[in-house]
C-alpha cells in the first residue's frame, strides 16, 4: 500500500517536468507559427534585413542565423583543440596531482555564472580587441566567438576526460607490447575507443554555444549586420533578449518565432546527441 | 643458445622485494613455462622481460636481463624495438575494437608499413601462424570484437606475430577460456615453438606439463627450481617443488 502510494507521487512528479517541457514546447509552436506564416517562411529565414521597428518594418532573420552558425564554428575551431588536447594529456600524461588540480580548477570554472564571461569579455577583451585590430569598436563576432571559446571548454575537457580516463588499460598495454609508442598509443587507441564520448562531448560544447545569451549579449554589439568577423553580430539568442521588453504586435510574434527557431537547432543538437549515446551503448 | 637470460635480478614495488636474485635463462625455439602460486611474482618476472613493468609507477629493477647478450634495462636500449623483438599475449583477450584486419595490421602500421599488398600478407600469415585465418578470412572486415573469446585470444597472438617478434611472452593466456578454446591455444603454442621462443606464465600445472619444454617454480619471489619440465614434474629435486606439483598448497 505504502509502495503503491510512494510509487504514484513519483510518477506525479515525474510527470509534472514532463508536463513543463510539452507546455513550453506548445507554447513556442502557438506563438511563434503565426508571425512566420504571415511575414513567409522564406522572407522570415532568409530575409537579410532585420527591422522591426521602422515603418517599413522587416523581419529577415538570416543574419542572426549565419551569426549563430559562424560563432559556433568559430568558438568550436578555437575551443575544441584545446579542449581534447587538455582531456589527452590530462587522463594520459599529467601527474596524477596536477590532474586533480585541473579537474576540480575545472568544476570550479564550468560553475560560473555567463554574466561573469560576459563581463571580464566587456572590460577586458573587447578593448583589447579594439586596440589590436584597430577597430572602432571591439564588440564584434570575434570577440564573442573568443567567450564562447572559453566558456564550451570545462564542458569539452570534462566530458573528453571522463571518456579517455574509461579507455581499459588492457587496450593501451597491448599496444605498448606491440613497440608503439605512448603517444603512438594515446592517438590511435585511446582517442578512438572514447571516441563516442569525445563527440558528446563536442555536441554538448555546440549546444552550450548555441544557447548562451547573456555573454554573448555583452561582447558581440548586437547590430544586426550579416556576421562578418569583426563587425557587430547579433545572434538568435540576444535577438530575442534585447528587443522583448519593449515589442509589440507582429515585432513580438517575430521574436517567438525566432524563439522557435533557436529551440529547433536545440532540439537537433538533442537529436544528434541522443543517437551518439546510443552508439555508446552498443560499443 | 640462450635467447633471453636474467642475471641476479631483483625487482621492487616501493619498498616491497617482489623478485630475489633471478638468475634464468631461455634457450631458443623452447617453450618454458614458469609457474608458481599467486603472487609469487612469476608473472611480474615475465613482464621484466620486455619492459612491461616500466609502466608502473614505483618500480625498481636491479640486475641484468639480457637478450641477444645485450643488457634490455642499459641506457641506450629503445623499449619500443625490444618490445617489437620480444611480444606478449595477456590473461584476457585485449583486441582493439577495431577490424580483425586493422587488429593485425597495427602492429606493422606502427612500425612504418604502409604498403596494402605487403599488409595484407602480414595480416594472412599471422593469421594463419596464430590458426585462425579459415575462421575469419571471409570477415576481415568485421569488428574483432564479434569473435568468440577463444578466437580473440588466437587473434591477439596473430596480433603479436605480425610484428615478427623472436620472443613471445604469454601471460596466463588461457585463463579466461573455456577448455576446447584451451586446448586449441595449447596445440598453437607447441607448433609456434618453430619458429618463436616462448615463456608462458600458468595456473595450470597440467597445461605446463603438456605444453612446455622446461618448467621454472616461484615461490614468494624466489626462483626456486628450473629444469626440465618431465623431470622437474616427476622427481623435483626440492621440497618445496614437490608440496606444490603434489597440491600441498598453492
Amino acid at each position: 500500500m505504502k509502495e503503491r502510494a510512494i510509487g504514484i507521487i513519483f510518477t506525479l512528479l515525474g510527470l509534472v517536468s514532463v508536463l513543463f517541457v510539452l507546455l513550453i514546447t506548445v507554447y513556442l509552436i502557438v506563438s511563434g507559427v503565426p508571425a512566420i506564416g504571415e511575414i513567409g517562411f522564406i522572407n522570415f529565414m532568409f530575409g537579410k534585413v532585420w527591422r522591426s521597428t521602422g515603418s517599413d518594418p522587416q523581419f529577415g532573420i538570416l543574419p542572426f542565423i549565419l551569426t549563430t552558425i559562424w560563432g559556433t564554428i568559430g568558438s568550436l575551431i578555437i575551443g575544441l583543440p584545446i579542449g581534447f588536447f587538455s582531456a589527452v594529456y590530462l587522463a594520459k600524461m599529467a601527474p596524477k596531482r596536477i590532474r586533480d588540480i585541473f579537474v576540480v580548477i575545472i568544476g570550479v570554472i564550468s560553475g560560473v555564472p555567463s554574466v561573469v564571461y560576459g563581463l571580464v569579455g566587456m572590460l577586458v577583451l573587447v578593448p583589447f580587441v579594439r586596440t589590436v585590430f584597430n577597430l572602432p569598436d571591439g564588440a564584434s563576432l570575434f570577440a564573442s566567438i573568443i567567450v564562447l571559446a572559453v566558456m564550451i571548454l570545462p564542458t569539452v575537457i570534462k566530458v573528453s576526460l571522463t571518456s579517455l580516463e574509461a579507455v581499459p588499460k588492457d587496450y593501451e598495454e597491448a599496444s605498448l607490447a606491440l613497440g608503439a609508442t605512448k603517444i603512438e598509443t594515446y592517438f590511435r587507441v585511446s582517442v578512438p575507443a572514447a571516441r563516442s564520448g569525445i563527440l558528446t562531448s563536442v555536441v554538448l560544447g555546440i549546444g552550450r554555444a548555441i544557447g548562451e545569451a547573456m555573454a554573448v549579449m555583452m561582447v558581440a554589439g548586437n547590430v544586426a549586420n550579416m556576421p562578418s568577423i569583426f563587425k557587430s553580430v547579433r545572434y538568435l539568442t540576444t535577438a530575442v533578449a534585447i528587443e522583448m521588453s519593449y515589442s509589440s504586435g507582429l515585432q513580438r510574434q517575430a521574436l517567438f518565432s525566432i524563439a522557435l527557431v533557436l529551440f529547433c537547432f536545440i532540439m537537433i543538437i538533442n537529436g544528434i546527441l541522443m543517437v551518439l549515446r546510443r552508439e555508446n551503448k552498443d560499443a | 643458445m640462450n635467447i633471453i637470460e636474467s642475471k641476479n635480478l631483483d625487482l621492487f614495488y616501493s619498498s616491497h622485494q617482489a623478485l630475489k636474485n633471478i638468475n634464468l635463462s631461455f634457450p631458443e625455439n623452447s617453450v618454458s613455462a614458469l609457474i608458481g602460486p599467486s603472487g609469487c611474482g612469476k608473472s611480474t618476472f615475465l613482464k621484466t622481460l620486455n619492459r612491461m613493468n616500466d609502466l608502473i609507477d614505483g618500480v625498481k629493477v636491479t640486475g641484468q636481463i639480457l637478450y641477444n647478450g645485450k643488457d634490455i634495462y642499459a641506457s641506450d636500449v629503445d623499449v619500443n624495438e625490444l618490445r617489437k623483438d620480444v611480444g606478449m599475449v595477456f590473461q584476457k583477450p585485449n583486441p582493439f575494437m577495431m577490424s580483425i584486419y586493422d587488429n593485425i595490421a597495427y602492429g606493422p602500421r606502427t612500425h612504418g608499413i604502409k604498403n596494402k599488398a605487403v599488409l595484407d600478407e602480414l595480416v594472412e600469415s599471422s593469421l594463419k601462424g596464430a590458426a585462425l585465418w579459415d575462421e575469419v578470412k571471409d570477415r576481415l572486415k568485421k569488428s574483432a570484437l564479434g569473435l568468440s573469446g577463444g578466437q580473440q585470444q588466437r587473434l591477439c597472438i596473430a596480433r603479436a606475430l605480425a610484428v615478427k617478434p623472436k620472443v613471445l611472452l604469454m601471460d596466463e593466456p588461457t585463463s579466461a577460456l573455456d577448455p576446447i578454446s584451451t586446448s586449441k591455444i595449447e596445440e598453437l603454442v607447441v607448433t609456434l615453438k618453430d619458429k618463436y621462443t616462448i615463456v608462458i606464465v600458468t595456473h595450470n600445472m597440467q597445461q605446463a606439463l603438456r605444453i612446455s619444454d622446461l618448467t621454472a617454480f616461484f615461490l614468494l619471489g624466489n626462483l626456486i627450481e628450473v629444469g626440465k619440465t618431465e623431470e622437474l614434474f616427476s622427481s623435483p629435486k626440492e621440497k618445496k617443488t614437490e608440496d606444490y606439483i603434489t597440491g600441498r598448497f598453492g
